[in-house]
């Protein structure tokens, strides 16, 4: 809107004071491509809401458990402000049902004998772990597949096409229960890296779709004609036009990757025993949600909190990296501008 | 073409075996289906064991077995199809035929409401765009997005069905929560209505004084225990939604198609007493089909000869009315149903668990489907809030790209109302790549139905491959998941071919 020749300059500042369209038109001359992005994604409030609580969230996880390389004996241990660890015993409550308490804010299992909030605090670092390996690992192989499939196209796309059709016929319940019963023993990464290792489809088609548009464009020709090699042409002008589809993408493979994960551990095929995750903590505690309700509601709500936010900031993100989503005009809008201009004109 | 489809189908049958033979093997290797008896006490624990391994054919590796398999499974030599058996003996194809009806009853029902319910608020949020009803909707896709399955079907089953029952104990509203419902009903229905502030806010009032008068009847003659609708209640309330019907597809100025959409309500209306008069004698669903087609084709007719120019958005209107005042009709019937059941159950009509009552003693056509709807409510509601959202987002989002095409801005130049720019040019445009939507959707149908069918303990094709999984059951695992896996690939072959057909601009390379 703003950029426009100087003659209509004091129209549409009249335009922007008078009618709605300059409300969400970000004055963008003189910026460079990032700082555009960056300016358009901070003018998005819910994206940026999700950022803040997304960033503070993991903070007060991996603050409140403390942070313990390799496995949770090992001697690297930076404690934790908390006072129990998910492992810890604890044989009494102030609460005589284990209601929240100051000792246990969000409750105490008598079954078990521990503190849920160490249990919950245990099991979103699980599932921020395995949503974070699931959402790189995916994010790489479907960049890496939707870049060559897109760009080679002919007989390379049929093939892999095929192949991601292929891939999306093996159901990730299965993958889960190959993983429990011969990796059990190994922690949740196997699981999460084999999981990633399926659920790049999705993506990959989003990206295949955008290197087909962008190689017909005319400064792909320009720098094949310059002499540019296949590989310069796809890193250094394909991908970085296409760079919002993949992070737009990632993100909602993030997203969706938590609900995964949560799914399958709710079911039992997920995170297996001695491991917690949030999936199995609401799986654990479905029974009681009628006389313990908090055990039930914690880590649902750290679920909706967290694939929200990642949504939004997806949405910001999108809406930064597209300059396609602009304003649609309305008619009332048009009526407006004319007589906006009209009046101009007259003086 | 011709050539085209049949290579796409030889592809997708490699597919099809890549990927079961995949499975079997991963599957074979997730367990031990001799695990229980290796550890037992029993003396003649190495007999059984080598009896099992005999039946299971565990001499034969896994990446050998499965030709076993899909040789049974094609008959080859035998001459009919044969799953084989599950752990327990039974006959797997006996295991999946009882199944798949509970699972297509489910998700069909489920994946229609999403889509219709998904586009109509996506188109809404989309010509909306930037209202205060945009953003909500766009804030409520995004929630329901982020919602696991697993936590709300627990949280509807708790929340929802108890209450509603407790509440069905003693169904009055008092006055205060009247007033409170009532204000935040209107206030969502306003949100459809755009206009001037002053608009708006008579639409609210008179909307809010409406619904304050009808819940406080509702409530005094206790509806809610005996709700019944009736002819005239049929009359009016049909007679409503055809105007408003023909306002959105035709236009009120087009005065053939308004008297052709009451026309028909009064055909529907007519034909309230002969219907429930025939159901009730022998009601079965040949019957019921046989009677809403012979409505449609009626109400095609009142169309069709209503007018003799411009025939589409008259009969159009007068099929769209036919159609929601038989489903009035039913609706109707049904809850003229409700208090025998009711009675029937013990007062706690809805239900939480199963695909139906298999102690409920009634023989009436309408009771028993209420049956089934009781039970069908709650997974139905819980399936449809999650694949709602994406619907709405992506209708959402092609129509405003539609809308922003030079085709739209000329339609919109030559004077076209608005009405028609919409339905005629944006929408259709838009709606094609859905139909890639709807395929994926259909191919996801089993996993996303695994978790409501558990939560709900219904018996469908999911909690079969839940249970396969659980207990070692190789033959009845590979059974659910061929029968998937075909499903997906089908339905991305169709999506594709269906594409090409509706969509000139993608022609197919030969």
């Amino acid at each position: 809107m703003a950029i426009n020749s100087k003659k209509s300059k004091k129209a549409d500042a009249a335009v922007e004071q008078n009618s709605e369209v300059g409300k969400d038109v970000i004055q963008t001359q003189g910026l460079s491509q990032g700082q555009i992005i960056r300016k358009k994604f901070f003018a998005h409030k819910p994206a940026v809401a999700g950022l803040v609580f997304m960033i503070l969230f993991i903070i007060f996880v991996y603050s409140a458990s403390g942070i313990h390389l390799g496995s949770d004996r090992s001697p690297f241990t930076i404690p934790g402000w908390w006072k129990y660890a998910h492992t810890d015993t604890v044989m009494t409550s102030d609460c005589p049902t284990g209601c929240p308490t100051w000792n246990h804010p969000m409750g105490y299992v008598p079954t078990q004998a521990k503190d849920y909030f160490s249990l919950v605090m245990r099991g979103s670092e699980i599932s921020l772990m395995v949503m974070v390996v699931i959402g790189l690992l995916g994010g790489l192989i479907g960049t890496v597949m939707g870049s060559v499939s897109g760009f080679f196209g002919g007989i390379v796309d049929a093939i892999m096409m095929r192949f991601t059709d292929f891939i999306i016929t093996v159901p990730s319940i299965l993958i889960g229960a190959v993983i429990g019963y011969r990796m059990g023993n190994l922690g949740v990464l196997p699981l999460a890296i084999f999981l990633g290792l399926f659920s790049w489809t999705g993506l990959t088609r989003l990206v295949r779709g955008e290197f087909l548009s962008l190689r017909e464009r005319e400064f792909v020709d320009a720098a094949r004609v310059a002499g540019a090699s296949n590989t310069r042409i796809i890193f250094k002008h394909i991908l970085p036009n296409s760079v919002g589809v993949i992070i737009v993408s990632t993100t909602l493979l993030l997203s969706g990757a938590i609900l995964t994960e949560t799914g399958l551990s709710f079911l039992g095929f997920g995170v297996q025993y001695p491991d917690v995750s949030l999936g199995v903590l609401i799986s654990e505690h479905q029974g009681e949600f009628v006389y313990a309700p908090w055990l039930f509601w914690w880590p649902g709500v750290i679920i909706v909190a967290i694939a929200l936010s990642i949504n939004f900031i997806g949405d910001g993100l999108r809406d930064a990296f597209d300059p396609r989503q602009r304003r649609q005009l309305k008619r009332k809008d048009f009526m407006a501008k004319t007589s906006t201009r009209e009046a101009v004109n007259k003086k | 073409m011709l050539a085209y489809i049949g290579r796409r189908i030889s592809i997708a049958l490699l597919i099809l075996f890549g990927s079961t033979y995949l499975t079997y093997n991963l599957a074979a290797y997730s367990g031990d289906p001799l695990a229980g008896i290796r550890e037992s006490l029993d003396p003649k624990k190495e007999v059984i064991m080598a009896e099992l391994s005999r039946f299971y054919q565990l001499d034969v590796p896994p990446p050998a077995r499965y030709f076993l398999w899909i040789q049974k499974v094609f008959g080859i030599g035998t001459g009919q199809v044969d799953f084989g058996l599950t752990v327990k003996r039974l006959s797997v194809l006996d295991e999946i035929s009882s199944a798949i009806p509970t699972t297509l009853r489910l998700v069909t029902v489920a994946t229609f409401l999403a889509i219709v319910l998904g586009i109509t608020f996506g188109v809404i949020s989309a010509i909306r765009q930037y209202s205060r009803l945009d953003y909500s909707l766009t804030f409520l896709s995004f929630f329901l997005f982020s919602l696991p399955i697993f936590w709300v079907a627990v949280m509807l089953k708790e929340y929802l069905v108890i209450q509603f029952n407790a509440f069905l104990e003693d169904p009055t509203i008092g006055i205060i929560s009247n007033v409170v419902i009532s204000a935040l009903l209107a206030v969502i229905i306003t949100g459809f209505v755009g206009g001037t502030r002053r608009r708006v806010l008579i639409t609210w009032a008179v909307t809010f004084a409406v619904l304050m008068v009808v819940l406080q009847a509702a409530s005094w003659t206790s509806w809610f225990r005996e709700p019944t609708i009736g002819i005239f209640g049929i009359g009016l309330i049909g007679a409503m939604t055809s105007v408003g019907l023909t306002h959105v597809f035709a236009g009120l100025g087009n005065k053939k198609a308004l008297y052709s959409g009451l026309a028909a309500v009064g055909v529907g209306v007519a034909f309230y007493y002969p219907f429930g008069q025939i159901m009730n004698e022998s009601g079965n669903y040949l019957l019921f089909l046989a009677l809403g087609l012979l409505m449609l084709s009626m109400s095609y007719f009142i169309g069709y000869f209503f007018t003799k120019i411009d025939k589409g958005p008259v009969i159009r209107s007068a099929m769209l009315s036919a159609f929601f005042v038989s489903f009035f009709i039913v609706i109707d019937k049904l809850m003229q149903a409700w208090k025998p059941y009711y009675e029937l159950t013990d007062g706690k009509p809805m239900q939480t668990d199963g695909a139906y009552n298999l102690t409920l003693e009634s023989n009436d056509f309408w009771v028993l489907n209420l049956d089934l709807l009781t039970h069908l409510a709650l997974p139905t509601l819980a399936l449809t809030l999650i694949s709602f959202a994406g619907y709405l987002r992506y209708s959402r989002a092609s129509l405003l790209e539609v809308l922003n095409m030079d085709y739209v801005r000329t339609a919109r130049a030559k004077g076209m109302p608005e009405r028609e720019v919409i339905l005629r040019h944006a929408f259709r445009n838009s709606m094609l790549p859905l139909t890639t939507l709807v395929a994926f959707d259909i191919a996801g149908i089993v996993g996303g139905a695994i978790i409501t069918e558990r939560v709900f303990s219904w018996r469908g094709m999911g909690s079969l491959a839940n249970e396969a999984i659980l207990g070692q059951d190789l033959n009845l695992l590979m059974a659910t998941f061929a029968i998937t896996a075909f499903l997906a690939v089908m339905a991305t072959l169709a999506a594709d071919l269906i594409y090409s057909v509706l969509d000139p601009r993608i022609r197919i390379r030969k």
